[in-house]
């Protein structure tokens, strides 16, 4: 559908003005790999915590011989232990994000430009980012980027997804994005399920103007967008206060649902500035529970 | 076979029967709703379960079924063949003449008259019958022409009526053998030898008359009376009270035809004849070339004029009013009195004269005339003008024509002239010689008290002889003339008063000018007077009243002008010769018109023949406008006339049910803008650059005056001499650029008459820097190219006490981005010398119409959007000095435009006070 080429010069051109985002690192401890997040103790790291004086155990080469000059007895240079924190990308390619109305671009577009610009901005900051499911678990580095591209770039024939759960580690972050116009259960289930391993995270809501306005009228039958869904009206017109109803209530939901899982929820329309989305995704990635 | 449904007839009846299927047609349509549209729509999962609220729409709206049942019923009638008015047969046997009255009277519903032949002629073929179809104006030249009636239905429309009545057709057809039915369809207008006619027509047959009472209305020739045109008609049948309206036509001074006036004309019961008064210009009056009935298509009910009506427009002009006072010496006094009753005299220079394009300019003694004079009066005379001139000692003593001809005058003259007869030379007054047979005056009775004592006297020259019109006893010319382009130059060789001959005494004097056509004729020749002459007719009218070119016609004899009722040899129309018009019309001042009444043993149909009129476009074209109709509504009704189809939806109706309307729109923005309030202009010279600091210039002249006085100009306009009205600038500054091209024609007369009423032109050629006095420039030759033609005055350098050196500022200094000393304006009237004590000298005349300098006022004024001086002036603050000086001279300047010599006043300022005993 997208060429991973594109989709990934899209997305970095959409994360270049923003700074390097750096997910809270709350439960440093619960992943042992390294990240940029100070632990405020001394272990293995990259920046400088204290002098202390050297022990017998240290190895001679680990004494700072700099400090030791200055003063009788020798010191050992500690380093800030940081630790990186693993978030976790689910982006739905389902058939119904491939749907768009007049010139906007579709949703699954946008939905997936947004997921790769944040996991962009993610690596930068040094934090690990990762696929949901077995086929890409959290890395870093750019090579990370290039093949997250690869894998989003891949279309699936089902009408409407539904998250992923697997591979997802204790404590890490999550982002979901998705219409969730499809079956409510498997995303309640997942979130639930994430939830239960204290991942914490964001949903986002793409939908279409035309999803949200339902300007119709006349006799129509409205398919799915791989025909496996039908229904006919006679006055398309009627239905529209319905539909609103209906929709209003599944975000109702989906808001009720992140706030007893500690998630963040939000609608993005494809025809406002992707760069709102991606602002509301780093507050919230950043945000601390 | 037809089958009639009251007025309306059907080819196909059987047709019909398809109207009972339309209620089968309801309910099947009604069953089917509209075809759904598919829509891939994600929101769908959301949608499921959603009942629809009613069923109505499951069905197609009625309005919608009513549409589309009248669609298809107007198709089914349509291809039914509905006829309206189907036509009845009529029966007869034998040999058939239709003849037709053929007059203008029948013009107007000439159709409608062939429609009936038509129709008559289709029976004649039904009936099998020999066909002859004969127009009373226009008799076949032997035996009618008996033949197939289909083959007169081709020739039909070459059958069109004429002008005039009929005149010997009762001769034709008591000429003519064997029998034959006759249907006569006449136009309702007596005319002569009806009667007659009708015994011979029924001597070979039946008669059956075909007439319509119909309203036919004339119009009599208009005469003029007391300063008025009057207008008359006259109707038959005489009815109850009837109003119309006359419309007087004519040519506009663009040569296109215009209505040029229209006055109700009221016919009271009773009444043949109704008349009424045109009360028009003489300008106006002179251009109309016919009258005509408004929305009467008919040659009775147009009346064309000639010269009777015109009164020719004559300009005198005098060589100079020195002697104000004696009347009787006056050049033109005995021209007045000759001229008075029979034309309408102008007065005016000659240049305004011009512009109202007289037909006679006569010049009394005047000698020199300015070269764009000349050349207007040049082209004038060349256009159709007549140039009558009068001698007198300013003539005789000028060198006009002397070594050469001039183009106004039709001889050269010698110099001085000659007197004879006087206290101071040998010979007798000389009397005139009679006129010779090629001269206009010929035939004219020579006073024996005319004598000539003086006159100007022509070189004698080749063509000379051919020139003099009239001459003394001793062979001198006394009028000479010349034909120039399409109109003459006359010369008479004595002067218009009592001076130099007694000639404006006599009674010979207004016989010669009304001879050279300068006054106007009495209105119509009789046969005497236009007998041995010939007449060529220039235009002639058909039956419809348009008048048609007539230079293919042969010549009419002039008593037969004068006499003969118009007829095949006598069209109705215009006719020219011996340089005058003569209309020719059918209705002249005395014809009468009377219903044609028909004996009682003549059977009279009316004319009314409903036209067979086929339906069927009609119908089917509703059915297509209604079907349009249908495909936009069920759009509507299928949910699919949004976003840009509704846009086509609406063009679509828009174009159907809407004619697009023409918007005519003025612009008056221009001259809104430069009235206002006060606006300084600029002459646009082409140049870019020049132009735009000129713009700049003004517009900080404009700031300046804003500021410091309570002159408050809004912001400049640039002029393009060519195109814009000049009225409304009190200033205009006219940067000169080499290249720059010369004003046209209109562009100078515009100019001229700007600066006479007081505008000020400030040229400016912007090279004081490099031409001093003394020293050309391509600017300054431009400038003198450019002025040659301008109204300007004597000019002299502005002197140390001109009103500009004080007006709002005291200078003395008028430098611009140049500081020369080289400005000139008006000159000071000559005598115009300094009191003792006084400051200034009293001049207290006028507006220098022209300010004329080099030193680029508009460059240092410039000024550029942020109000900070556009171009550097000088160096340094001695610089910003000069440009402040400039400035000041800048509103001096528009000082003195606006308030005139008003600073001048104050020399009295001094006596003012002395009086109020200060």
């Amino acid at each position: 559908m997208t060429a991973p080429l594109n989709l990934r010069a899209d997305a970095e051109s959409l994360a270049a003005p923003l700074p390097a985002l750096l997910a809270e690192a709350e439960h440093l401890a619960s992943t042992v790999l390294l990240g940029d997040h100070g632990r405020r103790r001394a272990g293995v790291g990259d920046t400088f915590w204290q002098y202390r004086p050297a022990q017998p155990t240290d190895a001679a080469r680990s004494i700072d011989w700099r400090r030791s000059a200055r003063s009788d007895s020798n010191f050992v240079q500690d380093k800030e232990w940081q630790i990186a924190q693993s978030i976790l990308l689910w982006v739905d390619q389902a058939a119904s994000m491939g749907f768009q109305s007049g010139d906007l671009p579709s949703k699954g577009n946008r939905a997936r430009m947004l997921g790769l610009a944040t996991a962009i901005l993610l690596i930068r900051g040094g934090e690990r980012v990762g696929l949901t499911g077995l086929r890409l678990p959290p890395r870093r580095g750019e090579a990370q980027i290039m093949q997250m591209a690869q894998i989003l770039s891949e279309d699936s024939d089902h009408d409407y997804g539904a998250p992923e759960t697997q591979g997802m580690l204790p404590h890490s972050r999550a982002l979901f994005i998705s219409d969730f116009l499809g079956d409510i259960a498997p995303v309640e289930e997942a979130l639930l399920r994430a939830a239960d391993r204290g991942v914490r995270g964001a949903l986002l809501q793409v939908l279409d103007p035309q999803e949200e306005d339902f300007p119709f009228d006349g006799r129509t039958i409205f398919t799915s967008m791989t025909g496996a869904l039908e229904h006919e009206t006679l006055k398309a017109g009627d239905l529209k206060q319905r539909y609103l109803d209906r929709l209003a209530e599944r975000k109702d939901r989906l808001t009720h649902l992140a706030r007893t899982t500690g998630w963040q929820f939000q609608t993005h329309h494809t025809g406002q500035p992707a760069t709102t989305a991606l602002l509301w995704l780093y507050g919230a990635l950043e945000r601390r529970t | 076979m037809m089958w009639t449904l009251g007025p309306i007839g059907f080819t196909a009846p059987w047709l019909l029967v398809a109207l009972a299927a339309l209620p089968i047609l309801w309910v099947l349509l009604r069953a089917v709703p509209p075809a759904p549209i598919r829509r891939r729509f994600p929101g769908v999962a959301l949608l499921l379960g959603l009942a629809d609220e009613d069923s109505q729409s499951d069905r197609t709206p009625w309005w919608l079924l009513l549409l589309r049942l009248l669609a298809v019923a107007a198709v089914i009638v349509g291809f039914a063949g509905p006829v309206l008015n189907p036509q009845a047969a009529r029966d007869g046997k034998g040999d058939l003449v239709i003849a037709l009255d053929g007059t203008w009277a029948g013009a107007a519903n000439w159709q409608a008259r062939m429609d009936r032949v038509n129709a008559l002629l289709t029976e004649a073929a039904l009936a099998d019958r020999r066909v002859a179809v004969v127009a009373l104006t226009d008799l076949p030249s032997d035996t009618l022409p008996f033949t197939a009636p289909n083959e007169w239905q081709n020739r039909l429309p070459n059958l069109q009526p004429k002008p005039w009545q009929p005149q010997d057709a009762a001769d034709y057809f008591s000429a003519q053998q064997g029998s034959f039915e006759t249907y006569w369809l006449s136009d309702g207008v007596d005319f002569e030898g009806r009667d007659t006619l009708l015994e011979a027509l029924e001597a070979a047959g039946s008669v059956t008359v075909f007439q319509t009472p119909q309203l036919t209305i004339g119009v009599r020739p208009a005469r003029f009376e007391d300063g008025q045109v009057i207008v008359s008609a006259t109707r038959t049948p005489v009815g109850a009270a009837y109003e119309t309206q006359i419309t007087a036509v004519g040519l506009d001074p663009a040569g296109v035809e215009r209505q040029l006036a229209t006055v109700p004309l009221a016919f009271e019961a009773g009444d043949a004849d109704a008349e009424t008064a045109m009360v028009l210009p003489p300008e106006l009056r002179n251009r109309i070339t016919r009258f005509e009935i408004t929305g009467n298509r008919s040659a009775g009910a147009v009346s064309l004029t000639d010269d009777a009506l015109k009164r020719r427009e004559v300009a005198l002009i005098a060589g100079s009013d020195s002697r104000e006072g004696l009347e009787l010496l006056s050049p033109l006094y005995y021209l007045r009195e000759a001229l008075e009753p029979t034309a309408d005299l102008i007065d005016g220079t000659l240049s305004d004269i011009l512009l109202a394009n007289p037909d006679v300019v006569v010049l009394a003694d005047v000698a020199t005339l300015s070269e764009t004079e000349t050349d207007a009066v040049h082209d004038w005379v060349e256009n159709g003008g007549m140039l009558l001139r009068f001698a007198g000692p300013r003539l005789a003593a000028s060198d006009l024509g002397r070594n050469q001809e001039d183009p106004l005058l039709p001889v050269r003259l010698r110099s001085g002239g000659r007197t004879v007869g006087g206290a101071m030379s040998w010979g007798e007054p000389k009397t005139l010689a009679p006129f010779e047979n090629d001269s206009p005056f010929f035939g004219l009775p020579i006073p024996e008290d005319v004598n000539v004592t003086s006159q100007v006297m022509a070189q004698p020259d080749p063509t000379l002889a051919d020139r003099v019109i009239a001459q003394l006893a001793d062979g001198t010319p006394l009028v000479t003339r010349k034909i120039t382009g399409e109109g003459q130059v006359v010369l008479v060789h004595v002067t218009a008063n009592a001076e130099w001959s007694s000639l404006p005494l006599s009674g010979l004097f207004v016989q010669m000018l009304e001879r050279l056509a300068v006054s106007t004729r009495p209105a119509t020749p009789d046969a005497t007077e236009l007998a041995g002459t010939t007449w060529l007719p220039n235009k002639v009218l058909d039956a419809y009243g348009r008048l048609e070119d007539g230079s293919a016609l042969p010549g009419v004899a002039g008593e037969m002008l004068a006499t003969a009722a118009p007829g095949p040899l006598l069209q109705p129309g215009l006719y020219a010769g011996n340089d005058r018009q003569l209309a020719v019309n059918v209705i002249g001042s005395e014809t009468l018109l009377s219903v044609a009444n028909w004996p009682a043993r003549i059977a009279v149909e009316g004319m009314a023949t409903m036209r067979e009129t086929a339906l069927k476009g009609w119908l089917l074209s509703a059915a297509i406008l209604l079907l349009l109709i249908d495909v936009i509504a069920s759009l509507a009704v299928g949910g699919r006339l949004r976003g840009p189809r509704a846009d086509v939806a609406a063009l679509l109706a828009l174009m159907m049910f809407s004619a697009p309307d023409a918007q005519a729109q003025t612009d008056d923005a221009f001259a809104l803008r430069a009235t206002s309030q006060v606006v300084l202009g600029h002459v646009i010279t082409g140049n870019a650059q020049a132009d735009e600091i000129a713009e700049a210039g003004l517009l900080g002249l404009s700031q300046t005056l804003f500021r410091r006085t309570s002159i408050e100009p809004s912001a400049p306009i640039g002029v393009d001499l060519e195109t814009d009205e000049l009225a409304f600038f009190p200033f205009l500054y006219w940067p000169i650029t080499a290249d720059q091209p010369l004003p046209s024609h209109d562009a100078y007369a515009k100019l001229n008459r700007y600066l006479r009423a007081g505008g000020m032109i400030m040229f400016d050629t912007r090279d004081a820097d490099t031409a001093r006095f003394g020293s050309g420039s391509p600017e300054g030759r431009k400038l003198q190219a450019i002025a040659r033609s301008l109204d300007i005055p004597a000019l002299e350098p502005v002197p140390s006490d001109h009103v500009l050196t004080r007006t709002f500022y005291l200078l003395q200094d008028f430098s611009g981005r140049y500081a020369s000393r080289d400005v000139w304006v008006e000159a000071a009237p000559i005598g115009a010398t300094q009191i003792e004590g006084m400051p200034f000298r009293n001049l207290n005349d006028g507006v220098t119409p022209v300010i004329i300098g080099g030193n680029n006022w508009a460059a240092a004024w410039a000024v550029n959007a942020n109000g900070s001086p556009m171009l550097p002036v000088g160096r340094g603050m001695a610089g910003e000095r000069q440009r402040e000086i400039a400035l000041r001279f800048g509103v001096n300047v528009i000082m003195h435009v606006l308030t005139g010599n008003y600073k001048s006043d104050q020399v009295h300022v001094p006596d003012l006070l002395d009086r109020l005993g200060q």
